[in-house]
């Protein structure tokens, strides 16, 4: 059986920058896999590449043994892959409702798109007390959790999401965690997750994948690499083990 | 005061037609980025399009002959269809180009539309009796008001409400709201691109056909260029107002109106000439006071 995402040999380059060199990584249904690496690593342009946002120079991405290498992000949303982006990109003049509505449009069934944002606001009270406030006027966890109540109203299997605890408190990063895993049970959603850091991810993904200077270093259970001696490796190009490392000082 | 009064009437009808010239403009920037300096142009096509084409210098009518309703009908449908065919032929080839390559294509779009006015119909000017009725005067208490001028005010009022309603209430209003706030975040939600923008290009067509029949309708003549200086002041009324901000660019277009008109009538006669100077010096200064508009959009200065 074809996993549900395969990405292969994947390079993208925006002008002279080599953003990603022929990586390659796959998600099977039901799982939750994670894109661990430092800034500039290749992670947010992977998941904007495998959402239609960026056309690579060369590689394959395929959804359920299909090829989507070149489609418009519109279509590749209608496949139900459904990108989180960094840095959230709320509509900020936009009511925290039109928002979600955004979502909903595209499913073609107002009533099963209200419906879906009513099941979707249970996991989220603080929206529903803030429908009909301009989203810009919200809190950075509440347009976190605003970004990915709307990805998910476009009802996708498959949701990529970019860095979500960036710029936020560790507590509020602790409920949208919980808020992920709550809705991939009740809404079945496998999750490709970008981090920085490893920590809370090993907890909470099946497999993980250390990017580095676009580059797949390493890739495993995350039960297997949990220790950090590998992923510290991988991602740092240096074990805790070693001495001052020669190449980085260079 | 009577006399300020008749002023701020004809400043009004004069803003009136800025500001809907203005938001055709504003809401395809919004959306597209895109400066669309042709569209005077599909307001001279709409205006070329009521009669026979011809040499001729008096003008003889065509569709312009028709029952209004029919009018109406007619030139919207024409000058939305050039507004969708210059989206097809131009700016959808260029929908990845930065925004002067944009503009200087809605140039180009400009020209040749210009000139293919120039083939069919000649070089020069035309007169033409449009709803010529429309210009009779009614008294209001002491004022001696042009009916048409109330008609451009009421179908201007019309149309803004009109497109406050498309905008806040149905689902492609909220999308394109969206899309030009964010497009490629629209996308990844599924808001298909080029119906947004298809549909931006259709409504800024159906401005532009209310431009050119209210237009007609008081100047009665034709040339091949009479949309360029529309172009020109409504782009100035969308920068004055805030560049991406619809209520600015109507903003904008009346303060503009108000402007000219009050020029025209309290500069002294030797320097009535001058007036669109006087006009853009002001401009300038209420760019010095307040950079980025009367009514400045969040979303454009952040992401300039």
């Amino acid at each position: 059986m074809a996993a549900l995402l395969e990405v292969e040999n994947l390079s993208v380059r925006y002008g002279d920058l080599m953003a990603l060199r022929s990586a390659s990584l796959s998600v099977d249904e039901g799982e939750v896999v994670c894109i661990i690496g430092p800034n500039g690593a290749g992670k947010s342009t992977t998941l904007a590449a495998i959402a239609g946002g960026v056309r690579p120079v060369s590689g394959d991405i395929r959804l359920e043994g299909r090829s989507i290498v070149g489609r418009r992000p519109e279509h590749i949303a209608r496949l139900r892959l459904s990108l989180v982006p960094e840095g959230r990109h709320i509509f900020g003049t936009l009511t925290v409702e039109e928002n979600l509505q955004i979502g909903g449009y595209m499913l073609g069934d107002r009533a099963a798109a209200r419906a879906g944002m009513e099941r979707l606001l249970g996991h989220f009270p603080r929206l529903r007390e803030r429908l009909r406030y301009p989203a810009a006027r919200l809190s950075g966890g509440e347009q976190q959790m605003l970004a990915v109540a709307r990805a998910v109203m476009t009802r996708p299997r498959l949701l990529l999401v970019d860095e979500p605890s960036l710029g936020l408190a560790p507590r509020i990063i602790d409920q949208i965690y919980e808020i992920l895993l709550e809705l991939r049970q009740r809404e079945k959603l496998t999750l490709l997750i970008n981090e920085q850091s490893s920590a809370r991810i090993l907890k909470f993904a099946d497999r993980i994948y250390v990017l580095r200077g676009g580059a797949v270093q390493v890739e495993g259970r995350a039960a297997d690499l949990r220790d950090g001696e590998a992923i510290h490796r991988a991602y740092f190009g240096f074990g805790t083990q070693d001495s001052a490392p020669a190449e980085t000082a260079a | 005061m009577i006399g300020f009064l008749q002023h701020l009437i004809d400043a009004l009808a004069l803003g009136s037609i800025y500001a809907l010239t203005a938001l055709g403009i504003g809401l395809l920037f919004g959306i597209l980025r895109l400066i669309n300096f042709a569209h005077g142009d599909l307001i001279t096509v709409g205006a070329y399009a009521l009669i026979v084409p011809a040499a001729d210098v008096t003008a003889r009518l065509m569709i312009g002959s028709w029952t209004p309703a029919a009018v109406v009908v007619a030139i919207s449908m024409i000058v939305v269809v050039a507004a969708l065919l210059t989206d097809a032929a131009v700016f959808r080839p260029l929908r990845t180009a930065s925004p002067p390559t944009l503009m200087i294509a809605s140039f180009a779009v400009s020209y040749i539309i210009q000139n293919g006015i120039l083939m069919f119909y000649g070089a020069r000017p035309k007169a033409v009796d449009f709803w010529s009725g429309a210009n009779v005067q009614i008294t209001i208490g002491a004022l001696r008001v042009p009916l048409l001028q109330l008609i451009t005010l009421a179908v201007t009022l019309v149309l803004m409400a009109a497109l406050t309603v498309f905008l806040r209430r149905t689902p492609q209003g909220v999308q394109m709201r969206a899309a030009a706030e964010d497009f490629r975040m629209a996308q990844y939600l599924g808001v298909r691109g080029n119906v947004v923008i298809g549909l931006a290009f259709a409504i800024s067509g159906v401005l532009a056909a209310a431009v050119s029949m209210l237009y007609i309708t008081q100047s009665g003549s034709l040339t091949f260029q009479m949309g360029v200086p529309l172009a020109l002041f409504a782009f100035v009324a969308v920068v004055i107002g805030g560049m991406g901000s619809l209520a600015g660019a109507v903003a904008g277009g009346f303060l503009l109106g108000f402007i000219v008109t009050m020029l025209q009538a309290y500069l002294p006669p030797d320097l009535r000439a001058f007036r669109d100077a006087f006009a853009f010096a002001f401009v300038i200064l209420v760019l010095l006071v307040r950079p980025s508009g009367l009514l400045p959009s969040r979303t454009t200065v952040e992401r300039v």
